[in-house]
């Protein structure tokens, strides 16, 4: 596995400017995932190290080496695409087999066999090593991908929203063995996504993309605790930071220059008050949880509450913030004043 | 509004029973969930309901009144499939006030009825706007308008939200309850979604092929889960089962596992010599260094303050929910406490829950 560095990377199309000046460096052995919504530049990002696209300035090294101008199969990167496109003619084994034996890397029989088994067992899914590929379910079929990138041992995997064509459960269940794999190979990836748990639950380090600018790079935790701006606050947590104006609440201790401030739903304080300033409107259960909707001076609020506290819609409350966020008039994150 | 009261009401189509005899009563002003995988029969006991598919045998009465053979049109029913499908040449009022024209109202009082209607949905400033234009949630709000907007005895709604990405759809299902909090119309709601349903019902049904499992609020499901069914299809992550072979006594008020005593609620009754599996929440599994039921640490998610943290034991893979402070690093050995007054044992067998202590008690005060 090698360090990947992206230096000053801008792409364009036409008169649009795809990718914006992007520094990143994904550590050897590490996740790195890039999280923003659709148009935010994160698969041209992807494509761009895979060598699918040319940068207009800006240089891309895989393993200290200069490979901005490389083609894709010099590179050394293994791709897997949101959309599973295996081999419909070929059985698991094959599929997972093709990589190998591509003629430029002669691996013997014997070898590839190793290595298929032993990816075959990791995405679960060598009982079904002699099945055809078009006779497996749509989470199977994606295991076979992801196991097709992982039986190269290329300097760095690129995987572009592996996962989101999956239902639900399949995507909770992938999400966990796909880190532990990383985890495991000790692989190097790039992992696009637009879902903000698979980026929290998944990452080693997160890039937040804005219109193909890079705006915080971090931890899950350095991201979710101390977010740069109000975008990127608002890009994690389910559901989202309450954003209120800081009038809202009653003089709390705002830095000055403060015109907003967040606070996640499980940083709100309640407590039961007739002449509170917020309404109870709604009593969600989640069941470990209950999410309690509130108007606050005309605001919509939701916190997190624990079902053994007995709220119902129309009760009033006291609010306080812990650990909120203060954000000036241009979004930026203010230093609390204590 | 009205009170639905299915008697034994059963559905076969042939050899098949798609529903087995159910008798259940939704209240007046209700808010009732049928939840359930696909092919579990929700939909067919809406469908019974509605008077849109005649049962095999059994009653349905709606406010007393025995309707089993009414036509649909008979009964004073409104339906909502998924939301989405609005007439695109029409504006707002238009499509809202769609149903009442075809019932022949007068003018006025469509206009009036519409204007009622969306004022309730806060839409009054769209409606001689085209519906072309509409963002999501307002399109959502019209078709919701327009089934409401007949004031029928009951509303049957069949995966309304079913087409919408997550975020959205949680969006929708806070608006669609609120909405129920100010109209009050007994509402019998179908999803596969245990989210949804534990967000906006006041009860829910949870079916399984074709049988209903139990019946019971939110919390009272999620707590007191009477089959394995009903505790793994509810909760995210669901609850977790460690299976395992043993006797278990009435009156027990610990389990054996591996060597390891594990208090419970005292059981009511008892399996003897047979597949047993103890149920817990992820909420409720703590991991500690020495002692407890051990395993390795399969992977951590990190939720915020919260993480799951997948251990996988020799009784299968247990997720923890834990504060994220507590660092869990892949392999490392733990051990795994539960909160006793919170589990369940079940005979893996019939999938039942064993009765315990857990059913009588109030738990949350």
């Amino acid at each position: 596995m090698a360090e990947v560095i992206i230096d000053r990377v801008t792409k364009r199309f036409g008169s649009v400017e795809a990718v914006r000046d992007v520094s990143l460096a994904v550590p050897s052995g590490e996740l790195v995932v890039l999280l923003g919504p659709t148009g935010a530049g994160k698969t041209t990002l992807l494509r761009l190290v895979a060598g699918l696209e040319k940068p207009d300035a800006g240089i891309i090294t895989i393993d200290a080496r200069d490979a901005t101008s490389e083609p894709p199969a010099l590179r050394d990167v293994s791709f897997v695409f949101q959309q599973y496109s295996l081999y419909p003619h070929l059985t698991v084994y094959d599929n997972l087999a093709f990589p190998l034996r591509a003629p430029a890397r002669r691996v013997d029989e014997t070898e590839i066999r190793k290595r298929v088994t032993r990816v075959a067992e990791l995405v679960r899914i060598d009982h079904k090593l002699a099945n055809a590929a078009t006779r497996l379910s749509g989470g199977e079929m994606q295991r076979v991908a992801i196991g097709r990138a992982l039986v190269r041992r290329p300097a760095i995997y690129l995987m572009d929203e592996p996962l989101s064509s999956l239902d639900a459960k399949l995507r909770a269940e992938l999400r966990v063995e796909l880190k532990h794999i990383q985890a495991d190979l000790g692989a190097t990836m790039l992992y696009v996504t637009h879902d903000q748990t698979e980026a929290m639950t998944m990452a080693s380090r997160i890039g937040i993309l804005q219109e193909g600018r890079l705006v915080q790079v971090g931890t899950p935790r350095e991201i979710y605790e101390r977010p740069v701006n109000a975008y990127v606050a608002a890009r994690l947590g389910s559901p989202g930071i309450n954003l209120l104006p800081v009038d809202a609440l009653p003089a709390s201790g705002a830095p000055d220059g403060a015109v907003n401030v967040g606070a996640r739903t499980e940083h709100v304080e309640l407590t039961p008050a007739d002449d509170g300033a917020a309404e109870v409107v709604m009593v969600e259960h989640l069941g470990s949880e209950n999410f309690l909707h509130l108007r606050l001076n005309g605001h919509r609020l939701v916190t997190l509450t624990s079902p053994d506290a007995q709220w119902h819609p129309g009760r009033r409350a006291r609010v306080s913030l812990r650990q909120p966020l203060y954000f000036d008039a241009a979004g930026r994150t203010l230093a609390a004043a204590h | 509004m009205a009170e639905i009261r299915l008697e034994n009401l059963q559905k076969r189509f042939g050899d098949f029973i798609a529903v087995r005899a159910s008798s259940f009563s939704i209240a007046d002003g209700e808010f009732f969930v049928l939840l359930g995988p696909s092919g579990c029969g929700k939909t067919t006991t809406l469908r019974m309901i509605a008077g849109l598919e005649l049962p095999s045998s059994g009653r349905m009465l709606l406010d007393g009144d025995d309707v089993t053979y009414k036509r649909a049109s008979q009964r004073d029913i409104g339906f909502v499939f998924q939301l989405f499908a609005l007439y695109p040449h029409m504006n707002v009022r238009s499509n809202i006030g769609f149903p009442l024209k075809c019932q022949g109202v007068p003018r006025r009082e469509i206009d009036a009825r519409v204007e009622e209607v969306a004022k309730l949905l806060r839409i009054e400033h769209l409606i001689d706007r085209p519906v072309s234009g509409l963002s999501g949630g307002d399109s959502q709000r019209v078709a919701l308008g327009r089934a409401i907007v007949r004031k029928a005895k009951a509303f049957m709604m069949d995966e309304p939200l079913g087409a919408l990405d997550a975020e959205f759809r949680h969006f929708m299902c806070v608006e669609l309850r609120a909405l129920h909090d100010r109209i009050h119309a007994t509402t019998v709601y179908v999803t596969h979604d245990q989210v949804e349903a534990m967000a906006m019902a006041d009860r829910i049904a949870v079916m399984n092929h074709g049988v209903v499992d139990q019946i019971a609020t939110p919390q009272e499901i999620y707590d007191r889960p009477r089959t394995m069914h009903v505790a793994g299809f509810i909760g995210s992550p669901p609850m977790n089962f460690l299976r395992f072979h043993a006797s278990v006594a009435p009156g027990a008020e610990s389990v054996r596992l591996n060597g390891e005593s594990i208090a419970v609620p005292a059981l009511h009754e008892g399996v003897a010599d047979g597949d047993v599996a103890l149920g817990v929440r992820p909420e409720h599994v703590e991991l500690v260094d020495d002692g407890g039921i051990r395993g390795e640490v399969f992977g951590a998610e990190y939720m915020g303050t919260m993480q799951v943290v997948t251990v996988n034991t020799k009784h299968g893979p247990v997720k923890a929910r834990i504060p994220s402070s507590r660092k869990a690093r892949i392999r490392e050995q733990v051990g795994l406490r539960f909160a006793k007054e919170r589990l369940v044992v079940f005979d893996a067998v019939s999938g039942r829950a064993l009765h315990s202590d857990l059913f009588e008690g109030t738990l949350h005060g």
